[in-house]
């Protein structure tokens, strides 16, 4: 049975300017200690979808009926609880805890005015039985296990006094704080330099080792993605186009929007610096989505059938598939 | 090539001085500490480097928002440090800048139109309202976006869009020189490559020249001729975009290159990488000798004492004594 399962999950904002559909019917699975990619632009969903399912949606967001999210064995669909006082406490139990979430600004997410000490023995405290002392024991164990050198002594220090870096390893100091089954990382290494981000990055891919979490990797980085995950969905749109394992989203992409993603990358093998081909026009705005598919406005290979309906999913292996209209039996058949 | 170069930088330092009060000691952020390099007519100088390593403080020099402490800059064989009145009138309408930030760099109370004239305004380019606009409506179609866009304000636009009307703006008193500090890295991968596209053409259009300031190196190499490395206000290696990245010979920008995430999972998963110990120093106090030699795994007792010269390997320079012949 899988970690994760999200089933048709559609996520709407309420604004001033109507209503966003920020997650347009979205459903993926995580299995133990896998790593998934979700790779999309900004305002693809990539983000709400993750923010549905942890819990953690602002205020005017609403999530649509029919969706329908298990997390280890557990219901966690915010319909299915009576009310919403109990969601809450039901989330809070499993966030932190069993679920933990790394966020792109380690700045914002660190509590300035807290010692770097009660952030990290927080989360222990709150979810388990130790003692304030064996809490401390373990922040330091965390501290050791995500390389921050001489964890005694910056113990007490204040988040301000952490470069970048260091600030990003203490936060997955705390996602680890309770041993996680599953790690929801949004853009973990999107603020830090380069060096920085190989060093973030390596510090993920071994406690992917050694812990078994289940991690999903929340990027636009498709090189980020490449060195870590085993599975990439490709999100566009508020929809995933294309998931599948890494080498079949890279080697044999189907989606026109994935490939458009993969060409327009600077190849490193290339001396040549023939022009880029980037991917005309841009995003489509979620307010008043096509009617089909959502990438039909940059695609050149759109058809008139693209426009109206949207495309269902073609599968091409267990772990592949696509939801193009070009992929389509009956598309196919009439060429 | 005898031909002079657009624009030339000689030993140039940008210090700040941070000191906190009267009594305590002077402390000195040197962002930009002895940096020398040449731009050719009608080609792209990439900057490269991390936060923190002066790329940003040196574009900034050179357009004269600060005054080096040190060293000189030659726009088209003049010095410019002490340039005023009618000469840095047209220094300023030569050189132009676009900016990181697309949010942030475009008035949000100016329609487009307005953005793009008023350069045209300050430099007084043209003498009547209707050649502005008929020259604003011509650029917008140069930099991709339509006509009708002029009465619009600038957040009724993507980021990517933004930053064509940037481009617009630079464009709008025809420079010669365009400093671009990390005009892509706000923007997404789809929306990236039609900005460095554009970029691309323009400059063969219109025979300009670069200075190209961003911290990813693949992105850099596709568009510079040269590329200049930088680390803790220092150049560390520079020469033909080409050899900097396919074959770097700077520890630094060896492990700067290694640590790109390279988007190809069999690759990506076997490649073992140069991962770099530690941070940048504080360039407040910056290490004695080679700014690199705290974390450089082949550091020797010299390197910490001693700055290296540059020293000359082909077509390239780089300051490091492993190169020393």
């Amino acid at each position: 049975m899988a970690l994760l399962e999200v089933k048709n999950l559609k996520t709407d904002f309420i604004t001033d300017q109507g209503i966003v559909q920020a997650v347009r019917d979205v459903s993926f699975q995580v299995n133990d200690g896998e790593v998934l990619g979700i790779v999309g632009e900004s305002g693809s969903g990539k983000s709400q979808t993750m923010y549905t399912i942890i819990g953690l949606l602002a205020e005017n967001g609403v999530v649509g009926d029919g969706a329908d999210i298990k997390f280890d064995g557990k219901d966690i669909t915010p319909s299915h609880f009576a009310n919403k006082k109990e969601y809450t406490e039901a989330m809070r139990k499993i966030r932190g805890n069993d679920m933990a979430m790394i966020f792109q600004d380690p700045m914002t997410f660190l509590n300035p005015i807290m010692t770097i000490e009660n952030q990290l023995i927080e989360p222990i405290l709150e979810h388990t039985d130790m003692t304030k002392a064996q809490a401390v024991e373990r922040a330091l164990e965390l501290m050791r296990l995500v390389g921050i050198p001489s964890p005694e002594s910056r113990l007490k220090q204040y988040p301000f006094e952490f470069s970048g870096g260091m600030r990003q390893r203490i936060i997955i100091a705390i996602a680890l704080a309770n041993n996680p089954k599953l790690i929801i990382a949004d853009e973990p290494t999107t603020a830090l330099d380069v060096t920085i981000q190989a060093q973030v990055l390596e510090l993920i891919d071994n406690i992917r080792n050694d812990t078994n979490s289940a991690i999903i990797m929340i990027t636009h980085d498709l090189g980020v993605v490449a060195k870590l995950c085993d599975r990439i969905a490709i999100m566009y749109g508020g929809k995933i186009v294309e998931i599948g394992t890494d080498r079949e989203i890279f080697y044999e992409p189907k989606h026109p929007y994935t490939m458009g993603l993969l060409n327009c990358i600077s190849n490193p093998d290339d001396e040549s610096k023939s022009p880029l081909t980037p991917i005309p026009g841009s995003p489509p705005d979620l307010l008043d989505p096509p009617k089909g598919c959502p990438f039909v406005d940059r695609c050149d290979k759109a058809m008139k059938v693209c426009k109206y309906h949207m495309p269902g999913e073609t599968v091409f292996s267990e772990t592949h598939s696509c939801s193009c209209w070009l992929q389509d039996e009956r598309v196919k058949n009439n060429e | 090539m005898s031909e002079q170069p657009i624009l030339k930088v000689n030993n140039v330092k940008t210090h700040f001085d941070v000191t906190k009060g009267i009594f305590s000691p002077k402390q000195i952020v040197k962002a930009v500490d002895g940096v020398s390099f040449e731009i050719k007519h009608n080609e792209t100088f990439g900057l490269v480097g991390e936060s923190g390593c002066g790329k940003s403080t040196l574009g900034r020099t050179i357009v004269k928002l600060y005054d080096p402490v040190e060293g000189n800059i030659e726009f088209e064989g003049k010095d410019i440090s002490n340039i005023k009145g009618d000469e840095l009138k047209a220094f300023r309408k030569n050189v132009q800048m676009i900016f990181q930030d697309p949010y942030a760099s475009l008035n949000p109370r100016m329609t487009v139109g307005e953005i793009i004239k008023e350069p045209m305004i300050i430099h007084k380019i043209y003498d009547t309202d209707e050649e502005r606009e008929a020259r604003a409506v011509e650029l917008l179609k140069i930099v991709g976006l339509k006509p009708d866009h002029i009465r619009r304000y600038p957040q009724e636009f993507s980021g990517g869009q933004r930053q064509r009307i940037g481009v617009a703006r630079a464009l709008a008193v025809n420079p010669k020189f365009i400093v671009c500090d990390e005009p892509i890295s706000a923007l997404d991968v789809s929306i990236q490559a039609q900005v460095v596209n554009l970029l691309k053409n323009i400059q063969e259009e219109m025979g300009l020249s670069y200075l190209f300031i961003a911290h990813d190196l693949s992105m850099v190499k596709y568009i510079s001729d040269e590329i200049g490395v930088m680390y803790l206000g220092h150049i560390v290696e520079l020469g033909p975009s080409n050899d900097v990245y396919y074959r770097p010979l700077h520890p630094y920008t060896q492990a700067l290159l290694s640590a790109i995430p390279v988007p190809d999972p069999d690759t990506a998963k076997s490649k073992s990488r140069i991962v770099l110990e530690g941070e940048i120093p504080s360039p407040i106090n910056p290490p004695k000798g080679c700014p690199f030699c705290t974390r450089c795994s082949k550091a020797t007792e010299r390197c910490r004492n001693q700055v290296p010269e540059p020293v000359k390997v082909g077509e390239r320079t780089v300051w490091c004594f492993l190169y020393e012949k």
